[in-house]
């Protein structure tokens, strides 16, 4: 009876919290690269790269043991030399535009670009016409 | 402009501010966890030479996976639940026949050993993979996942999460796919 219960419990235990493991964390996942300018560009790509575990958040705030070997990997790399954004590269090449943040320049995104500009000259155009419309109404 | 029209033209803005509350409000009840599939499928393994993860298997290296027949490549690890459940049947697999490698994520030498002790050691190779470097190689998002290769080393199939008995029969028909 005990070890139904226990098994219940973990079968009913969401995965995430089960799916961690006694390993000591990768060398760099929570250790900052000694030179401050390589650690800046490292952070700065690690805030704009998804977390496969828990998905809302992104490497550089997760506690996942998944995030804290990809930012291992990420301040490995870096320190090596690689370009951020080719590391980006290489990660969408796997698993796909999901996994960064970043908004590409994919034309289903187009819209979006385009809305500031849009909202603007929408803008620009009603106070131009109420402008005018004031003017007129005073002469 | 007539003052009818004037006035419908003021409800715009509370109108789309409501289609905004409405697609906010959709969003929020969504439910968030996508399923991440690989963007590797049709292309090499990545080539990595990984260790031996249990003591009664040699290990792995992904470039010896080419060797003209199709096969499993299974990703588990010994503090993955989920693997428990599908251990008997990866042990069904390769009882028909079928060559699945593993590869143990994050994981120990003596846990896998205990694991496989416990559940059945369905593997002919077992890497271990500390760091989840392959799982990133592969486009891999979880443990358990399953991988169909080729004879050619070609990832052919992802399959995300635990292989229960009702899919043995699919990934069979996966195999048989991949030797063509």
């Amino acid at each position: 009876m005990r070890r139904l219960v226990i098994l219940l419990l973990l079968a009913t235990t969401p995965d995430p919290a089960l799916a961690q493991t006694a390993l000591p964390p990768a060398p760099y996942a929570n250790r900052q690269l000694e030179d401050p300018a390589l650690e800046a560009k490292a952070t700065a790509l690690m805030h704009t790269i998804r977390c496969l575990t828990c998905q809302s958040q992104s490497i550089a705030d997760s506690d996942a043991s998944m995030a804290a070997d990809l930012r291992s990997i990420i301040r490995e790399r870096i320190a090596a030399g690689e370009d951020p954004e080719a590391i980006r590269a290489w990660l969408i090449e796997r698993y796909g535009d999901w996994i960064s943040y970043k908004p590409t320049a994919d034309p289903i995104l187009w819209p979006l670009w385009a809305a500031p500009v849009l909202l603007l000259g929408a803008g620009g155009a009603l106070a131009y016409g109420r402008m005018r419309r004031r003017k007129g109404g005073q002469a | 402009m007539n003052f009818k029209k004037r006035s419908l033209i003021l409800w715009i803005p509370l109108a789309a501010y409501l289609v905004f509350l409405a697609l906010a409000s959709l969003g929020l009840n969504r439910d968030q966890q996508t399923v991440v599939q690989s963007r590797m499928i049709g292309k090499p393994v990545p080539p990595l030479d990984l260790p031996a993860a249990a003591s009664s298997r040699p290990t792995l290296s992904t470039k010896e996976m080419a060797d003209g027949k199709p096969r499993l490549l299974n990703i588990f690890a010994s503090w993955c639940v989920p693997c428990i459940a599908e251990a008997p049947v990866l042990m069904q697999l390769a009882q028909q026949g079928v060559p699945i490698d593993g590869v143990a994520i994050r994981d120990a030498r003596a846990d896998v050993d205990n694991f496989l002790t416990r559940h059945g050691n369905p593997y002919q190779r077992i890497g271990l993979d500390e760091r989840s470097a392959l799982q990133f190689y592969m486009g891999s998002s979880g443990v358990p996942e399953t991988f169909v290769v080729d004879g050619k080393g070609v990832i052919r199939y992802q399959h995300i999460g635990v292989i229960g008995p009702q899919d043995v029969e699919m990934i069979l028909e996966k195999l048989r796919e991949a030797q063509s």
